[in-house]
């Protein structure tokens, strides 16, 4: 099968996955205890049979129940994502908001744990059993073991607080409309601490997995007619034992990077980052079904696509899997 | 004679010192938590959004500490003597930020149509109104079809929020595009919102009031976290952290700080009175001999030390003392285990479990639900805590699927606005947790709530509460918490940050920074 045949039955497959999603969030974001129009109403401290009904029968919520699911379903066959009437905003609006934030965390966050946990592995598996090895796997298990929320709050503690290095939160200086380089800086600045936070727990994953991946494929009697041909250490490693030890990350890093855009929502909380997963978890409490739902079936859409993606590059990176297909 | 001239020279001196150190500019950073669904008060009326649009919108009238009106849209009002008409002045030359004019109409628009229709706490107010008339363009009568004594204290900002008639009038209110950048009276003006972000309020320059506001521009910074929005005040982030920002364990740390200052005050209006449901319908709590074991079974005190840092008071009955209308001369329910076990025997007791659901607004509400059923356990009540959200809470009690459950309610500055909408029986309805919950009937009390919302003196109204706060709470329709005090914390260089009975919620209206 080529690999334009693969992705069009992917494409096809995932379209019928995405729609099976929407329709099963539907239902279980209705099953959930919670009414948006009586939180609603709750807030404003004051309620009577004339809000909530006037609320119930904005949102749609006056409807039957497979009224309202087909009114759902079908807006999502046009793209349309609904609107937020909690926030006054089409849905799609509210989350392309706060995409480039969520991006711009979650890709660094990724680039630095994939990078470093890949350099890392690779490091420490040509030193097994060496003080060097010992150091990096320790970090790793302590990276790895260190609850997020903790860490993040630590982060703060330490360098914004205590040292003064770096902003502790927000995605950048307030009131200060920088422009051009300097704002580039200062946005770079506030994303050390959350970038490093998250990324320092996949980097531990992708590091261990890399070094087990390594030391198993090196056993392995390719490698050892690799060494009879009279290659370099060195060589060996890059071209031979990474190449078919790197399958496992592949698969790993396919997952992480599919759950790039719901966001981080520990770390987009404790840093202040105005990110989709805060978008996500505020409007879970408030019920804001539409934004919710919307969050929801674009993080979806992520996780399949990256899927595909996956696949292709496991391609790339080993012929034989498309050729036994 | 010398006692007569230091006080001379004392109110001389108090009088003038404001005058005379106000500084001019400046900028003001205010954690919003949680961030506001909407910025337009008239649609939305949570604590957050008015935070925020209190300084966007007006109302008629503002608040001192005592309660008193005092000036703000109107310049001066008068009250008939049958307290059938109510009649105000408005300031001349008002602009809306938007540079068309305001009127009379305005305030008419807002009050009997637009807020009729979008404000369910006013909507009861206005069901006392006959009409609403503008005779001309700076003066508003409202006429009412029986006096309402408490009418006085309807014309607070989130109450009533005057809107911009020339934007409204004819639209669907909900959608209108202009919500997103909301056009108000007030002191200062919608600048940016970055959703997630923080919202940036300018100062307007065309204020009616000569000089103010003195501060040139206001952040609202939304910070989720309140480990966090602590740290943003300790890092000079932030410069105003409002009441129940952080976690009371961190108040004395921050307020121990240099150049530190905190103030209790800017509550006396809403007067938040903490409480729990006891579901008077079925189960054990329907027994008034139980509730008065719960009473007698929890050390409030306790709570109120530990679990709130000592901010706060308990609470002696329905009604805040901080405002009017409070009366002392009721049973007192001191921490009493041994009494509260007679309670139980005598009932006949059987050990049926009780659910506690607690109020899902943060720790320190989940600590007092622990608190409550290790008391509780203590005389042999088998309680367990039912955790939920804040959509599953708003549910559970707007459905009464609960035995007790915490909550706290704003008294309005008046027990017929904020007090008795939680324990007459015409307020039993499904499907708002803003009334009575609880189950309770009462056909002698509920007539006298009625007659006391419509006596005219202020003397006839105490006795008529007085009588109303020794019955009802003989019969524990709710176990009575703690009067909560959420303090404002505060770099001391912002001088008079709270000013009015709302504080901080009437927006930094008075505000100035010392350099």
């Amino acid at each position: 099968m080529s690999i334009f045949t693969v992705i069009l039955s992917r494409a096809f497959k995932a379209f019928l996955t995405l729609l099976a999603i929407a329709v099963l969030n539907f239902c279980l974001l209705h099953a959930a205890p919670g009414d948006p129009a009586v939180v609603l109403a709750g807030e404003a401290g004051a309620a009577d049979e004339q809000m909530i009904e006037q609320l119930r029968e904005r949102f749609g919520l006056d409807q039957p129940f497979y009224v309202q699911l087909g009114k759902y379903v079908g807006g999502v066959l046009q793209f349309d994502l609904g609107y937020s009437f909690r926030q006054g905003a089409p849905v799609s609006e509210l989350i392309l908001d706060r995409l480039p934030a969520t991006l711009l965390l979650t890709l660094t966050a990724f680039v630095i744990s994939l990078v470093l946990g890949i350099a890392f592995g690779v490091a420490a598996s040509a030193r097994v059993g060496k003080p060097s090895d010992s150091l990096l796997t320790t970090l790793a298990l302590l990276f790895y073991a260190t609850p997020l929320y903790w860490a993040a709050l630590m982060a703060v503690l330490v360098f914004s607080v205590w040292l003064g290095w770096l902003p502790g939160f927000g995605y950048e200086t307030v009131g200060a409309d920088y422009t051009g380089m300097a704002r580039v800086i200062d946005i770079a600045k506030h994303l050390v601490l959350p970038a490093l936070t998250l990324g320092l727990f996949f980097m531990a994953v992708y590091m261990r997995m890399t070094r087990a991946s390594m030391l198993e494929v090196s056993q392995l009697d390719f490698v050892k007619t690799a060494k009879a041909k009279g290659l370099s250490g060195p060589a060996i490693r890059r071209r031979h034992i990474l190449r078919n030890a790197i399958l496992p990350v592949v698969t790993l890093a396919g997952l992480q990077a599919g759950q790039l855009v719901g966001g981080a929502v520990l770390t987009e909380t404790v840093f202040a980052w105005p990110g989709i997963g805060r978008l996500m978890f505020e409007s879970l409490a408030a019920r804001d079904y539409n934004t919710i739902l919307g969050v929801f079936l674009v993080s979806a859409a992520m996780v399949i696509l990256f899927n595909i993606v996956t696949d292709i590059v496991y391609r790339l990176v080993d012929p034989r899997i498309g050729a036994r297909a | 004679m010398t006692k007569l001239r230091a006080t001379t020279f004392l109110i001389a001196a108090t009088l003038a010192a404001p005058l005379a150190a106000q500084q001019e500019g400046g900028r003001l950073d205010i954690v919003v938590q949680p961030e506001p669904p909407g910025l337009m008060l008239g649609l939305v009326q949570n604590g957050p959004t008015q935070l925020v649009a209190g300084d966007i919108y007006e109302s008629l009238l503002r608040y001192n500490s005592d309660l008193e009106p005092q000036p703000s849209l109107a310049e001066s009002w008068e009250i008939s003597d049958d307290g059938l008409t109510y009649t105000f002045n408005l300031h001349e030359g008002v602009t809306w930020h938007d540079g068309e004019p305001f009127t009379a109409d305005d305030v008419v628009f807002s009050a009997d149509v637009f807020l009729r229709e979008t404000h369910a706490r006013l909507r009861a107010s206005l069901a006392y109104v006959e009409s609403i008339t503008a005779p001309d363009d700076t003066t508003v009568v409202f006429q009412l079809k029986e006096p309402f004594g408490p009418f006085i204290n309807a014309f607070e900002a989130g109450t009533m929020p005057i809107v911009p008639k020339h934007i409204y009038e004819g639209t669907d209110y909900a959608t209108n595009e202009m919500n997103a950048t909301p056009i108000g009276t007030g002191p200062f003006k919608f600048e940016t919102w970055e959703k997630g972000s923080y919202i940036h309020l300018v100062k307007n320059e065309d204020y009616y009031l000569e000089g103010k506001p003195y501060l040139d521009e206001v952040y609202y910074r939304v910070i989720p976290d309140a480990a966090a929005r602590a740290v943003a005040f300790e890092t000079g982030e932030v410069d105003v952290l409002p009441g129940g920002s952080v976690e009371n364990w961190d108040v004395p740390r921050l307020t121990e700080m240099e150049g530190v200052c905190s103030t209790g005050a800017g509550w006396e209006f809403f007067a938040p009175l903490a409480w729990m449901w006891m579901n008077n319908r079925e189960g054990p709590t329907s027994d008034v001999r139980f509730r008065q074991a719960v009473m007698y079974a929890m050390d409030r005190d306790f709570v109120k030390d530990v679990v709130w840092n000592g901010f706060g008071k308990v609470a002696t009955g329905p009604v805040a003392s901080s405002t009017n209308f409070y009366s002392d001369d009721v049973t007192p329910y001191d921490y009493n285990p041994e009494k509260a076990e007679a309670l139980l025997e005598e009932m006949g007791y059987d050990g049926a479990p009780v659910r506690i659901l607690p109020l899902p607004y943060g720790e320190t509400w989940q600590r007092w639900a622990e608190a409550v059923r290790q008391n509780l356990s203590e005389v042999g009540i088998n309680a367990e805590i039912d955790s939920t959200d804040v959509a599953g809470w708003n549910e559970k009690t707007s459905q009464w699927d609960y035995d007790l459950a915490f909550t706290y309610l704003y008294q309005y500055g008046d027990p017929a606005l904020g007090v008795s909408r939680n324990y007459t029986a015409d307020r039993i309805k499904k499907g708002s947790p803003w009334n009575n919950v609880e189950g309770y009937e009462n056909p002698e009390l509920d007539a006298k709530w009625a007659a006391a919302a419509t006596m005219v003196t202020p003397e006839e109204r105490a006795a008529a509460y007085a009588e109303i706060q020794k019955e009802i709470v003989d019969d524990v329709p709710v176990a009575w918490l703690q009067e909560l005090e959420f303090p404002t914390i505060y770099r001391c260089d912002v001088k008079d940050l709270v000013t009015t009975a709302i504080g901080i919620n009437d927006g930094p209206r008075d505000a100035w920074i010392e350099e």
